[in-house]
């Protein structure tokens, strides 16, 4: 990972693409909140990676997957980044995390770099910087960035915003296999992979999610921040023939079995998106509603910040005395910071 | 971004050696994240070298060993000459496990900042992080 052909690079992306330290310690700043001024002379060295989102129930295998996934793509020479993603206990703040565990295959490879991550309260598989770590690396120069999300099951949507290709994991055996991918899950995989597949159930399980794939036609589905978004169905690009047909594949991510043919699956869906431009619809979609959620929280910091406290307090008095209704009283507020104009559809 | 800075202290627990037990060192992870604390866990049988890699990626604080199989004496020197080839010179070393007092003495003056014996309390654990990782800022 050396630079000596591009002497323009900003400062944080030559420290980061000939140090780890300095990668890494730029990681904590983003967890952090402390890396604005970073990301933001880094984000125009973003955008070469393929990245990958590894999503599915606790215990399914995932990080074995990412692991053995790796594996396959260093023989290759690709360099890999990756993001293990568990919970924070809402008790405590705290977080055991262990993903690390099933990934010792890959340590003393200087092109793989693993790091773990805490949700620290964000509640969609992911981080809230999660997305910010990931362009880190993708700065840095690895050319695979592997996502591993929170096992929770149901509710890690999220992946399919911040992930290129999303792969769902499940596993035979986990008693009610259609029950697991029941919630939104099975709309936001690129392709499904049935690991485990040494033990007993695998071809039933695999059976039972390509019967699910033939029931739903497919549509192009992105997920923000918890937020399912539909993109233009008509995109003039993809016609019914050529839209992307969701793969089932078998692995045993501990002993690599299958992992080459996943991996051509990966393979072929990055191809499918560029050829049919669902890359670019899905990157202005992405980038849309990353802009949508920054704006809300920065004029809600704004809007709050010139606030006067006493006179948000009066209002809050108001609506407790039944004078006023909570919506009358925010619109109060609001026309106070930004005063209406003629209105604008 | 306008969220609310959060700096949460990072430990990693590490099991050097042969040994196949890693209990206490899984309490002594639960522990800290009772305590509000993110641990990152690498599990059994870690060489000087994984150890010391994991700790430069997850950019943790603070490093904790547990090691009962009595290599001590021959582990810690390995890792702490791996974390000063790598720059990780201000992150803070602890040993858990069997030590006897002759070898506290040398560990201690190699580097180690705090050694926990089998029936050493977690809040004492705890506090001895809290305060080296205040010492540190
Ligand atoms: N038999 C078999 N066991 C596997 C396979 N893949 C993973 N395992 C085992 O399944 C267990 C869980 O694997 P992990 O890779 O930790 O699963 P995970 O989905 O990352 O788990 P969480 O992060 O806790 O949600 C481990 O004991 C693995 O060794 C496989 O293909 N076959
Ligand atoms: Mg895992």
């Amino acid at each position: 990972m050396s630079d000596e052909i591009a002497p323009s690079l900003p400062p944080v992306v030559k420290a980061i693409r000939s140090s780890r330290r300095e990668l890494s310690r730029l990681l904590t700043r983003i967890e952090n909140g402390e890396a604005d001024k970073d990301l933001a002379a880094l984000f125009p060295l973003t955008g070469s990676a393929h990245i990958i989102g590894v999503t599915g129930a606790p215990g399914t295998g995932k990080s074995s997957l990412v692991n053995a996934l790796a594996k396959h793509y260093r023989t290759t020479g690709r360099t890999v980044g990756i993001v293990a993603v568990d919970p924070t206990s809402p008790f405590s703040g705290g977080a055991v995390l262990g993903d690390r565990i099933r990934m010792r295959d890959l340590s003393g490879d200087p092109g793989v770099f693993i790091r773990s991550m805490a949700t620290r309260g964000s509640l969609g598989g992911l981080a809230h910087t999660t997305v910010e770590v990931v362009r880190a690396l993708d700065a840095a120069s690895f050319e695979v960035i592997l996502i591993e999300t929170v096992g929770a099951g149901q509710s890690e949507v999220e992946i399919a915003g911040a992930a290129q290709t999303t792969l769902v994991i499940e596993a035979p055996g986990l008693g009610d296999d259609v029950q697991a991918i029941k919630a939104g899950i099975l709309e936001i995989a690129d392709i499904l992979v049935v690991n485990k597949a040494d033990r007993p159930g695998a071809e039933s399980t695999t059976r039972a999610l390509r019967a699910m794939l033939d029931l739903g036609h497919r549509t192009e589905r992105i997920v923000h921040h918890g937020q399912l978004m539909t993109v233009p169905a008509a995109n003039p690009r993809v016609d019914e023939s050529s839209a992307w047909q969701t793969p089932v594949a078998q692995t045993v991510a501990i002993n690599g079995t299958g992992i080459a043919e996943l991996a051509e699956h990966i393979t072929n869906h990055l191809r499918y998106l560029h050829q049919s431009g669902t890359l670019q619809l899905r990157e202005r979609v992405r980038i849309e509603s990353e802009m949508t959620d920054l704006l809300r929280e920065t004029l809600l910091m704004r809007l709050l910040h010139q606030t006067d406290p006493a006179h948000l307090g009066a209002l809050v008095d108001q609506v407790q005395l039944r004078r006023l209704d909570p919506v009358s009283a925010a619109h109060l507020l609001i026309d106070l910071s930004f005063p209406r104009e003629e209105k604008q559809p | 971004m306008t969220e609310v800075k959060e700096h949460k202290i990072r430990v990693l627990v590490a099991k050097p050696g042969l040994d196949g037990h890693d209990r206490g060192a899984k309490v002594v992870a639960r522990a800290l994240r009772d305590a509000g604390m993110e641990v990152i866990y690498t599990g059994l049988r870690q060489t000087p070298e994984m150890v010391v890699e994991a700790a430069l990626q997850e950019d943790v604080q603070v490093i904790g060993l547990s090691i009962l199989s009595g290599a001590h004496m021959a582990l810690v020197p390995r890792i702490l000459e791996l974390m000063r080839t790598n720059g990780l010179d201000d992150v803070k070393v602890f040993v858990g496990g069997i030590v006897p007092d002759e070898d506290v003495t040398a560990l201690k003056n190699m580097g180690v900042s705090g050694v926990f014996g089998p029936g050493a309390n977690t809040d004492d654990i705890v506090k001895y992080i809290r305060e080296s990782v205040s010492a540190q800022a």
